[in-house]
Protein backbone atom coordinates (compact mmCIF):
# COMPACT_ATOMS: atom_id res chain seq x y z
CA UNK A 1 0.00 0.00 0.00
CA UNK A 2 2.80 2.33 1.12
CA UNK A 3 4.68 1.30 -2.02
CA UNK A 4 1.62 2.25 -4.12
CA UNK A 5 1.30 5.67 -2.42
CA UNK A 6 4.97 6.37 -3.06
CA UNK A 7 4.43 5.57 -6.80
CA UNK A 8 1.41 7.93 -6.92
CA UNK A 9 3.34 10.76 -5.30
CA UNK A 10 6.17 10.13 -7.79
CA UNK A 11 3.68 10.36 -10.72
CA UNK A 12 2.13 13.56 -9.37
CA UNK A 13 5.61 15.09 -8.96
CA UNK A 14 6.46 13.96 -12.50
CA UNK A 15 3.30 15.63 -13.79
CA UNK A 16 4.09 18.84 -11.92
CA UNK A 17 7.66 18.96 -13.33
CA UNK A 18 6.27 18.20 -16.78
CA UNK A 19 3.74 21.00 -16.48
CA UNK A 20 6.40 23.37 -15.20
CA UNK A 21 8.65 22.35 -18.09
CA UNK A 22 5.92 22.92 -20.68
CA UNK A 23 5.07 26.28 -19.13
CA UNK A 24 8.72 27.31 -19.20
CA UNK A 25 9.16 26.26 -22.83
CA UNK A 26 5.98 28.04 -23.96
CA UNK A 27 6.97 31.17 -22.06
CA UNK A 28 10.32 31.19 -23.82
CA UNK A 29 8.64 30.49 -27.17
CA UNK A 30 6.06 33.17 -26.55
CA UNK A 31 8.71 35.64 -25.49
CA UNK A 32 10.54 34.97 -28.76
CA UNK A 33 7.29 35.35 -30.65
CA UNK A 34 6.59 38.63 -28.92
CA UNK A 35 10.05 39.80 -29.88
CA UNK A 36 9.32 38.82 -33.44
CA UNK A 37 6.04 40.73 -33.34
CA UNK A 38 7.86 43.70 -31.90
CA UNK A 39 10.35 43.65 -34.74
CA UNK A 40 7.63 43.49 -37.38
CA UNK A 41 5.81 46.31 -35.60
CA UNK A 42 8.97 48.35 -35.77
CA UNK A 43 9.14 47.65 -39.49
CA UNK A 44 5.56 48.76 -40.05
CA UNK A 45 6.19 51.89 -38.05
CA UNK A 46 9.14 52.61 -40.33
CA UNK A 47 7.09 51.77 -43.39
CA UNK A 48 4.75 54.69 -42.91
CA UNK A 49 7.42 56.35 -45.06
CA UNK A 50 5.40 54.93 -47.98
CA UNK A 51 2.15 56.04 -46.37
CA UNK A 52 3.58 59.50 -45.71
CA UNK A 53 4.77 59.67 -49.31
CA UNK A 54 1.33 58.94 -50.57
CA UNK A 55 -0.04 61.73 -48.39
CA UNK A 56 2.65 64.18 -49.50
CA UNK A 57 2.27 63.08 -53.12
CA UNK A 58 -1.51 63.49 -53.16
CA UNK A 59 -1.31 66.83 -51.35
CA UNK A 60 1.20 68.10 -53.88
CA UNK A 61 -1.02 67.07 -56.78
CA UNK A 62 -3.97 68.92 -55.27
CA UNK A 63 -1.84 72.08 -55.31
CA UNK A 64 -0.77 71.51 -58.93
CA UNK A 65 -4.43 70.79 -59.80
CA UNK A 66 -5.29 74.43 -58.97
CA UNK A 67 -3.08 75.48 -61.86
CA UNK A 68 -4.03 72.69 -64.26
CA UNK A 69 -7.75 73.44 -63.89
CA UNK A 70 -7.36 77.21 -64.02
CA UNK A 71 -8.81 78.82 -67.19
CA UNK A 72 -5.29 79.82 -68.30
CA UNK A 73 -4.43 76.12 -68.63
CA UNK A 74 -7.76 74.32 -68.98
CA UNK A 75 -9.15 76.55 -71.74
CA UNK A 76 -6.89 74.76 -74.22
CA UNK A 77 -7.65 71.29 -72.79
CA UNK A 78 -11.41 71.11 -73.46
CA UNK A 79 -13.62 68.03 -73.59
CA UNK A 80 -14.86 68.89 -77.07
CA UNK A 81 -13.15 70.04 -80.24
CA UNK A 82 -13.61 73.73 -79.52
CA UNK A 83 -11.28 75.72 -77.28
CA UNK A 84 -12.60 77.70 -74.32
CA UNK A 85 -12.21 81.41 -73.65
CA UNK A 86 -12.09 83.85 -70.78
CA UNK A 87 -12.15 83.44 -67.02
CA UNK A 88 -15.58 81.76 -67.24
CA UNK A 89 -14.21 79.22 -69.76
CA UNK A 90 -17.02 79.75 -72.26
CA UNK A 91 -16.77 78.01 -75.62
CA UNK A 92 -14.60 80.03 -78.04
CA UNK A 93 -16.65 82.33 -80.20
CA UNK A 94 -16.52 82.17 -84.03
CA UNK A 95 -16.96 78.38 -84.04
CA UNK A 96 -13.21 77.87 -83.74
CA UNK A 97 -12.28 74.19 -84.02
CA UNK A 98 -9.28 72.05 -83.11
CA UNK A 99 -8.44 70.59 -86.54
CA UNK A 100 -6.27 67.49 -86.94
CA UNK A 101 -3.04 69.05 -85.67
CA UNK A 102 -4.69 71.22 -83.00
CA UNK A 103 -3.87 74.40 -84.89
CA UNK A 104 -7.32 75.13 -86.28
CA UNK A 105 -8.97 74.76 -89.67
CA UNK A 106 -8.66 76.54 -93.03
CA UNK A 107 -9.17 80.29 -92.50
CA UNK A 108 -9.73 79.66 -88.80
CA UNK A 109 -6.26 78.70 -87.64
CA UNK A 110 -5.22 79.77 -84.15
CA UNK A 111 -2.29 81.87 -85.34
CA UNK A 112 -4.49 83.85 -87.74
CA UNK A 113 -5.58 85.89 -84.73
CA UNK A 114 -3.25 84.79 -81.91
CA UNK A 115 0.06 86.51 -82.51
CA UNK A 116 3.48 85.48 -81.19
CA UNK A 117 2.82 87.87 -78.30
CA UNK A 118 -0.23 89.20 -76.46
CA UNK A 119 -2.00 91.90 -78.44
CA UNK A 120 -2.28 94.90 -76.09
CA UNK A 121 -5.69 96.03 -74.85
CA UNK A 122 -8.76 94.53 -73.20
CA UNK A 123 -10.45 91.63 -75.02
CA UNK A 124 -7.54 91.32 -77.44
CA UNK A 125 -6.22 87.90 -78.44
CA UNK A 126 -3.60 86.48 -76.09
CA UNK A 127 -0.48 85.32 -77.90
CA UNK A 128 2.35 82.82 -78.03
CA UNK A 129 4.54 81.67 -80.95
CA UNK A 130 2.99 78.19 -80.88
CA UNK A 131 -0.60 78.84 -79.80
CA UNK A 132 -2.57 75.60 -80.32
CA UNK A 133 -4.70 72.88 -78.78
CA UNK A 134 -3.55 69.30 -78.32
CA UNK A 135 -3.97 67.39 -81.59
CA UNK A 136 -7.13 65.44 -82.47
CA UNK A 137 -5.52 62.04 -81.82
CA UNK A 138 -4.21 63.08 -78.36
CA UNK A 139 -6.69 65.52 -76.87
CA UNK A 140 -5.25 65.58 -73.34
CA UNK A 141 -8.58 66.60 -71.81
CA UNK A 142 -8.51 68.43 -68.45
CA UNK A 143 -12.01 69.93 -68.46
CA UNK A 144 -14.46 68.28 -66.07
CA UNK A 145 -11.93 65.95 -64.47
CA UNK A 146 -11.60 65.41 -60.73
CA UNK A 147 -8.09 65.44 -59.25
CA UNK A 148 -8.00 61.63 -59.32
CA UNK A 149 -9.21 61.48 -62.94
CA UNK A 150 -6.77 64.16 -64.07
CA UNK A 151 -3.82 62.54 -62.28
CA UNK A 152 -4.67 59.24 -63.96
CA UNK A 153 -4.89 60.96 -67.36
CA UNK A 154 -1.52 62.64 -66.86
CA UNK A 155 0.16 59.34 -66.02
CA UNK A 156 -1.40 57.38 -68.88
CA UNK A 157 0.99 57.43 -71.83
CA UNK A 158 -1.86 56.69 -74.21
CA UNK A 159 -3.53 59.93 -73.08
CA UNK A 160 -0.61 62.20 -72.18
CA UNK A 161 1.30 62.35 -75.46
CA UNK A 162 3.42 59.25 -74.69
CA UNK A 163 5.27 61.03 -71.88
CA UNK A 164 7.07 59.24 -69.08
CA UNK A 165 7.44 61.01 -65.73
CA UNK A 166 10.64 62.78 -66.78
CA UNK A 167 9.02 64.03 -69.98
CA UNK A 168 5.94 65.17 -68.03
CA UNK A 169 8.12 67.21 -65.70
CA UNK A 170 10.10 68.61 -68.60
CA UNK A 171 6.81 69.64 -70.26
CA UNK A 172 5.42 71.52 -67.27
CA UNK A 173 8.81 73.04 -66.42
CA UNK A 174 10.03 74.16 -69.85
CA UNK A 175 7.37 73.99 -72.57
CA UNK A 176 7.02 77.43 -74.13
CA UNK A 177 3.24 77.25 -74.61
CA UNK A 178 2.75 76.17 -70.99
CA UNK A 179 4.63 79.38 -70.17
CA UNK A 180 1.80 81.37 -71.82
CA UNK A 181 -0.37 80.52 -68.82
CA UNK A 182 1.77 82.86 -66.73
CA UNK A 183 1.51 85.70 -69.26
CA UNK A 184 -2.23 86.33 -69.55
CA UNK A 185 -3.54 89.00 -71.89
CA UNK A 186 -4.90 92.18 -70.33
CA UNK A 187 -7.90 91.71 -68.08
CA UNK A 188 -7.54 87.95 -67.69
CA UNK A 189 -7.03 86.27 -64.31
CA UNK A 190 -3.54 85.25 -63.29
CA UNK A 191 -2.63 81.75 -62.17
CA UNK A 192 -2.74 81.24 -58.38
CA UNK A 193 1.02 80.53 -58.02
CA UNK A 194 4.29 81.03 -59.85
CA UNK A 195 5.49 78.50 -62.39
CA UNK A 196 8.37 77.58 -60.06
CA UNK A 197 5.90 76.76 -57.27
CA UNK A 198 3.71 74.79 -59.66
CA UNK A 199 6.70 72.79 -60.92
CA UNK A 200 7.77 72.15 -57.31
CA UNK A 201 4.35 70.67 -56.48
CA UNK A 202 4.23 68.69 -59.71
CA UNK A 203 7.71 67.27 -59.06
CA UNK A 204 6.82 66.39 -55.46
CA UNK A 205 3.75 64.56 -56.71
CA UNK A 206 5.90 62.48 -59.08
CA UNK A 207 8.90 62.01 -56.76
CA UNK A 208 6.77 60.81 -53.86
CA UNK A 209 5.18 58.11 -55.92
CA UNK A 210 2.73 59.84 -58.27
CA UNK A 211 -0.20 58.69 -56.14
CA UNK A 212 -3.73 59.27 -57.39
CA UNK A 213 -5.75 61.54 -55.11
CA UNK A 214 -8.70 59.81 -53.43
CA UNK A 215 -11.39 61.57 -55.42
CA UNK B 1 12.63 101.48 -93.80
CA UNK B 2 11.02 98.05 -93.77
CA UNK B 3 10.96 95.78 -96.80
CA UNK B 4 7.74 93.87 -97.42
CA UNK B 5 6.69 91.55 -100.24
CA UNK B 6 3.07 92.38 -101.10
CA UNK B 7 1.23 90.91 -104.08
CA UNK B 8 4.54 89.72 -105.54
CA UNK B 9 6.07 93.20 -105.39
CA UNK B 10 8.80 94.47 -103.08
CA UNK B 11 7.91 97.57 -101.09
CA UNK B 12 10.02 99.70 -98.78
CA UNK B 13 7.84 101.39 -96.20
CA UNK B 14 8.55 103.81 -93.42
CA UNK B 15 6.87 101.82 -90.68
CA UNK B 16 7.79 100.73 -87.19
CA UNK B 17 7.96 97.02 -86.47
CA UNK B 18 5.00 97.21 -84.10
CA UNK B 19 2.66 98.87 -86.61
CA UNK B 20 -0.30 96.67 -87.60
CA UNK B 21 0.06 95.40 -91.17
CA UNK B 22 -3.37 96.82 -92.01
CA UNK B 23 -2.07 100.34 -91.37
CA UNK B 24 0.77 99.76 -93.83
CA UNK B 25 -1.56 98.39 -96.49
CA UNK B 26 -4.22 101.06 -96.26
CA UNK B 27 -2.50 104.19 -94.97
CA UNK B 28 1.02 103.86 -96.35
CA UNK B 29 0.44 101.97 -99.60
CA UNK B 30 -3.14 102.88 -100.49
CA UNK B 31 -4.23 99.25 -100.86
CA UNK B 32 -7.69 100.02 -99.51
CA UNK B 33 -9.44 96.85 -100.68
CA UNK B 34 -8.62 95.39 -97.26
CA UNK B 35 -11.01 96.89 -94.70
CA UNK B 36 -10.78 97.98 -91.09
CA UNK B 37 -13.67 96.41 -89.18
CA UNK B 38 -13.19 95.90 -85.46
CA UNK B 39 -9.44 96.27 -84.93
CA UNK B 40 -9.37 93.31 -82.56
CA UNK B 41 -9.42 90.16 -84.72
CA UNK B 42 -13.14 89.65 -84.18
CA UNK B 43 -14.73 90.29 -87.58
CA UNK B 44 -12.45 89.19 -90.44
CA UNK B 45 -12.84 92.30 -92.65
CA UNK B 46 -9.05 92.83 -92.64
CA UNK B 47 -8.14 89.27 -93.72
CA UNK B 48 -5.06 88.97 -95.96
CA UNK B 49 -2.78 86.05 -96.76
CA UNK B 50 0.55 85.71 -94.99
CA UNK B 51 2.51 82.82 -96.52
CA UNK B 52 -0.85 81.34 -97.49
CA UNK B 53 -2.64 81.72 -94.17
CA UNK B 54 -5.66 83.99 -93.67
CA UNK B 55 -4.32 86.32 -90.98
CA UNK B 56 -6.14 89.29 -89.45
CA UNK B 57 -4.01 92.22 -90.54
CA UNK B 58 -5.39 94.53 -87.83
CA UNK B 59 -3.52 92.59 -85.13
CA UNK B 60 -0.64 91.23 -87.24
CA UNK B 61 2.40 93.38 -86.69
CA UNK B 62 4.86 94.39 -89.42
CA UNK B 63 7.56 92.44 -87.55
CA UNK B 64 5.66 89.18 -88.27
CA UNK B 65 5.21 90.00 -91.97
CA UNK B 66 8.85 90.75 -92.77
CA UNK B 67 10.33 88.07 -95.05
CA UNK B 68 6.93 86.55 -95.82
CA UNK B 69 4.64 86.71 -98.83
CA UNK B 70 1.66 88.99 -98.26
CA UNK B 71 -1.34 88.78 -100.59
CA UNK B 72 -4.26 91.22 -100.41
CA UNK B 73 -7.55 91.21 -102.32
CA UNK B 74 -5.83 93.33 -104.96
CA UNK B 75 -3.30 90.54 -105.58
CA UNK B 76 -5.58 87.49 -105.39
CA UNK B 77 -5.55 87.30 -109.20
CA UNK B 78 -3.96 89.59 -111.79
CA UNK B 79 -7.26 90.30 -113.56
CA UNK B 80 -9.98 89.56 -110.99
CA UNK B 81 -10.63 86.13 -112.51
CA UNK B 82 -10.03 83.98 -109.46
CA UNK B 83 -12.93 81.46 -109.38
CA UNK B 84 -14.15 83.06 -106.16
CA UNK B 85 -14.26 86.50 -107.76
CA UNK B 86 -16.12 85.10 -110.75
CA UNK B 87 -18.52 83.16 -108.55
CA UNK B 88 -19.08 86.23 -106.32
CA UNK B 89 -20.17 88.20 -109.37
CA UNK B 90 -22.24 85.33 -110.73
CA UNK B 91 -24.15 84.86 -107.46
CA UNK B 92 -24.19 88.62 -106.78
CA UNK B 93 -23.06 88.00 -103.21
CA UNK B 94 -22.38 91.47 -101.76
CA UNK B 95 -24.96 93.79 -100.29
CA UNK B 96 -23.05 96.70 -98.75
CA UNK B 97 -19.79 94.98 -99.66
CA UNK B 98 -17.72 96.08 -96.69
CA UNK B 99 -16.80 92.58 -95.45
CA UNK B 100 -16.53 90.95 -98.85
CA UNK B 101 -12.80 91.21 -99.51
CA UNK B 102 -12.19 89.53 -96.15
CA UNK B 103 -14.78 86.87 -96.99
CA UNK B 104 -13.13 86.12 -100.33
CA UNK B 105 -9.62 85.97 -98.84
CA UNK B 106 -10.85 83.51 -96.17
CA UNK B 107 -12.68 81.42 -98.77
CA UNK B 108 -9.53 81.29 -100.92
CA UNK B 109 -7.64 79.55 -98.13
CA UNK B 110 -10.52 77.09 -97.74
CA UNK B 111 -10.51 76.19 -101.46
CA UNK B 112 -6.73 75.89 -101.54
CA UNK B 113 -6.76 73.41 -98.66
CA UNK B 114 -10.06 71.70 -99.48
CA UNK B 115 -11.02 71.92 -103.18
CA UNK B 116 -14.42 70.33 -102.65
CA UNK B 117 -15.80 71.65 -99.36
CA UNK B 118 -19.07 70.54 -97.79
CA UNK B 119 -21.45 72.96 -96.09
CA UNK B 120 -19.84 71.99 -92.79
CA UNK B 121 -16.35 72.72 -94.14
CA UNK B 122 -17.58 76.14 -95.28
CA UNK B 123 -19.01 76.83 -91.81
CA UNK B 124 -15.74 75.73 -90.21
CA UNK B 125 -13.71 78.01 -92.46
CA UNK B 126 -15.95 81.07 -92.67
CA UNK B 127 -17.58 81.48 -89.26
CA UNK B 128 -14.95 84.02 -88.20
CA UNK B 129 -15.92 86.40 -91.00
CA UNK B 130 -18.90 88.46 -89.99
CA UNK B 131 -21.37 89.99 -92.47
CA UNK B 132 -23.79 92.56 -91.03
CA UNK B 133 -25.96 92.32 -94.13
CA UNK B 134 -26.34 88.58 -93.61
CA UNK B 135 -25.16 87.48 -97.04
CA UNK B 136 -24.13 84.09 -95.65
CA UNK B 137 -26.42 81.95 -97.87
CA UNK B 138 -25.02 83.62 -101.00
CA UNK B 139 -21.44 83.29 -99.70
CA UNK B 140 -22.01 79.57 -99.23
CA UNK B 141 -23.55 79.26 -102.71
CA UNK B 142 -20.68 81.18 -104.31
CA UNK B 143 -18.03 79.04 -102.59
CA UNK B 144 -19.68 75.87 -103.91
CA UNK B 145 -19.80 77.43 -107.39
CA UNK B 146 -16.15 78.52 -107.20
CA UNK B 147 -15.16 75.00 -106.12
CA UNK B 148 -16.97 73.63 -109.16
CA UNK B 149 -15.32 76.16 -111.48
CA UNK B 150 -11.92 75.37 -110.00
CA UNK B 151 -12.41 71.64 -110.54
CA UNK B 152 -13.60 72.18 -114.11
CA UNK B 153 -10.40 74.03 -114.93
CA UNK B 154 -11.32 77.60 -114.20
CA UNK B 155 -8.75 80.09 -113.10
CA UNK B 156 -8.29 78.57 -109.68
CA UNK B 157 -4.80 78.45 -108.27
Amino acid sequence: MAQRNKKQVFHIKKMIYLLLGVTAVSSVALSFRTDALNISRKETTEEPVAEADSIVSKKAFLQAYKVLMHPRCMNCHPTGDRPLQGDDSHVHTMNVKRGVDGKGLYAMKCSNCHQPQNTPGLHMPPGNPSWHLPPADMKMVFQGKSPRELARTLLDKSLNGHKDKAALLEHVAHDTLVAAGWHPAEGLAHLPMSRAEFVKHFKTWLDKGAYLPDK
Amino acid sequence: MVKLNINQKEYSVDASMDMPLLWVLRDLLGLTGTKFGCGMAQCGACTVHLDGDAVRSCVTLVSRAVGKKIVTIEGLSPDTTHPLQLAWKEVDVPQCGYCQSGQIMAAAVLLKENPNPTDQDIDDAMSGNICRCGTYPRIRKAIHLAAKMQQEGGNGK
